[in-house]
């Protein structure tokens, strides 16, 4: 087993950020499930990481205590925001997402217990592979009995024509609601995790920019599917390793192929329904074929 | 069934229904008809909880809908086709169908995460249910094609399939035959007797008058947000307001 000790030694780092952004991945994946550009899932990863890392170093709560409790505060604070700011559709909740996000970040900066602009340092390095894994499993799959459920049914209706769902009996604003806090329950496992293998957080790793890589890695994957933001999360972050060979080019080439990527793969990479559709069409013309031919 | 009474819709300044009373009785078609703008769709919204009315009451079988939200209106029994057609066309025939019965699938959260003995009964029934309700449709063949593959009359089928699927015991027809032609209006009509026959109320709203008068058993006639009369087809055929209303009088275009 030499190598996989010298594979773990060298690679365990990206191992770990590849199941932490499918993580975050998914859990705005829940949102843009329901039609929903909500980029608060940064601050919810922050709201995550500081609460678990907050208590293993302050309080020597256990590590799956802590990292629960990561996840019930941003789902609390998602209940809370939820409310009011769901009512907004399209770029104004993505406004209104952005804007909280930066309200958490500028008081991380300014708290002392969450140590200010320079972070919490020396968080115990708990996070083990199985920890990241039990999670991917736990979300995964509750992801995919949702969508084989009613509530993943409404879901898709929402995004699709939220006026005729509302029609059809379905309550709207619960399930939006659901899809907001559930996400913000994952992000903040991610963050908890996070912190715990990285042993270092500080406020401006939640900010915009990650906002939009989370964004990012799920549009890339693909949102028609599960498989999609675990391609994006995947993909994303070996992407920029693997082009480690391009040196300086490093990351024009990988803007370059995120670029491509959205021109002719509008969709994402994994997208159901453009498969759907070829299958449907297949379909069409053999049938057409095996008439003329009769 | 449905009672409305002085029913009254401001936008603004805009008097989009002023007063309106009327009533749809159980077991027939009623049609509402009217020009375009006379403010036939805002009174559809204002039933099923899109809207709040400015004033006035919407009853349906003694409740008061006025205060309800549209998906406890969907519960309470009532249901609706639109104007222009909402389909949701990224899902199959049967997904549609589906989505209409979201009231009428009952199974807890534990049920749906651990697939248990009532979530794979309820998800099982709903199936059959849609495929037979396709059926009624002539749609069965097509249950698991993509919606946006249908032509427009299909459409409109599978909008009653879905909206029939919601259990309503009225079922409100937007403009059902708007944008057909005769051949597909003819279909249609045979459609929503089959509805009729099965024992399900139907309140329609048109403005093809002569696909009103064969197919109502009562017709009220909206101008200009108000009823200008209420009766059986060949009472309103006759009225001199409502050929008003339709033809004009001198200076009208």
């Amino acid at each position: 087993m030499d190598w996989w000790q010298t594979f773990w030694a060298t690679y365990s780092t990206l191992v770990f950020s590849i199941g932490v952004n499918v993580l975050l991945a998914a859990s705005i994946y829940l949102t843009l499930w329901c039609g929903l550009l909500s980029l608060a899932n940064a601050a919810f990863m922050g709201l995550g990481a500081y609460t678990a890392a907050l208590l293993t170093t302050q309080l020597s709560v256990p590590f799956g205590l802590a990292l629960l409790a990561g996840a019930a505060l941003p789902a609390l604070v998602a209940l809370v925001i939820g409310v009011p700011t769901l009512r907004l559709a399209g770029i104004y909740l993505a406004m209104a997402t952005l804007a909280f996000g930066e309200v958490v970040r500028v008081i991380a900066i300014n708290l002392n217990i969450t140590g200010g602009p320079l972070g919490l340092n020396g968080i115990p390095q708990d996070t083990r592979w199985w920890h990241v894994v039990l999670a991917l499993a736990v979300t995964f799959y509750v992801l995919a009995r949702l969508r084989g459920s009613k509530m993943g049914r409404a879901f898709d209706a929402i995004r699709q024509d939220e006026v005729a769902a509302r029609l059809m009996g379905i309550n709207v604003t619960a399930c939006k609601l659901t899809a907001f806090v559930l996400g913000a329950a994952i992000a903040g496992v991610a963050g908890g995790l996070n912190a715990h293998f990285t042993f270092f957080i500080s406020p401006n790793e939640f900010g915009f920019e990650r906002a939009v890589d989370i964004l990012t890695m799920a549009v890339f994957g693909g949102t028609g599917g599960l498989l999609g933001p675990a391609i994006g999360g995947t993909v994303l972050t070996l992407l920029p390793e693997v082009l480690r060979v391009m040196k300086e080019y490093r990351l024009a080439v990988n803007g370059l192929i995120l670029i491509l990527v959205v021109l002719f793969l509008p969709n994402g990479i994994w997208d159901p329904l453009r498969f759907r559709r070829r299958r449907q069409r297949l379909a069409a013309t053999a049938g057409i074929d095996s008439a003329g031919g009769a | 069934m449905l009672a409305i009474r002085n029913l009254c819709r401001n936008f603004g300044g805009l008097q989009v229904l002023q007063d309106v009373s009327f009533t749809v009785p159980e077991g027939s078609v009623f049609g509402l008809i009217g020009p375009n703008g006379a403010g036939k769709t805002t009174l559809f919204n204002l039933v099923t909880g899109l809207m709040r009315p400015s004033s006035g009451s919407i009853e349906f079988d003694g409740t008061d809908l006025v205060t309800v939200p549209p998906y406890r209106i969907t519960a309470l029994g009532v249901a609706r086709t639109f104007q222009n057609i909402r389909v949701f066309r990224e899902m199959t025939l049967v997904e549609n169908v589906i989505v209409g019965m979201q009231q009428r699938i009952h199974y807890g959260i534990t049920g749906a995460l651990f697939k248990l003995g009532t979530f794979r009964a309820a998800e099982t029934r709903a199936r059959e249910r849609a495929q037979e309700l396709l059926s009624w449709f002539r749609l069965d063949h097509k249950a698991q094609l993509l919606a946006e593959s249908l032509s427009y009359g299909e459409q409109r089928k599978l909008e009653f399939a879905r909206a029939l699927a919601a259990e309503p015991r009225l079922l409100l027809l937007d403009e059902p035959v708007a944008g057909m032609n005769p051949a597909e209006k003819d279909e249609v009509a045979a459609e929503i007797v089959n509805i009729r026959s099965r024992g399900y109320s139907v309140f329609l709203i048109e403005h093809d008058m002569r696909f009103v008068m064969r197919l109502c058993e009562r017709i009220a006639v909206l101008n200009f947000g108000r009823i200008i009369a209420e009766g059986p087809p060949q009472e309103i055929r006759s009225d001199p307001r409502v050929i008003e209303a339709y033809l004009g009088v001198d200076e009208d275009a």
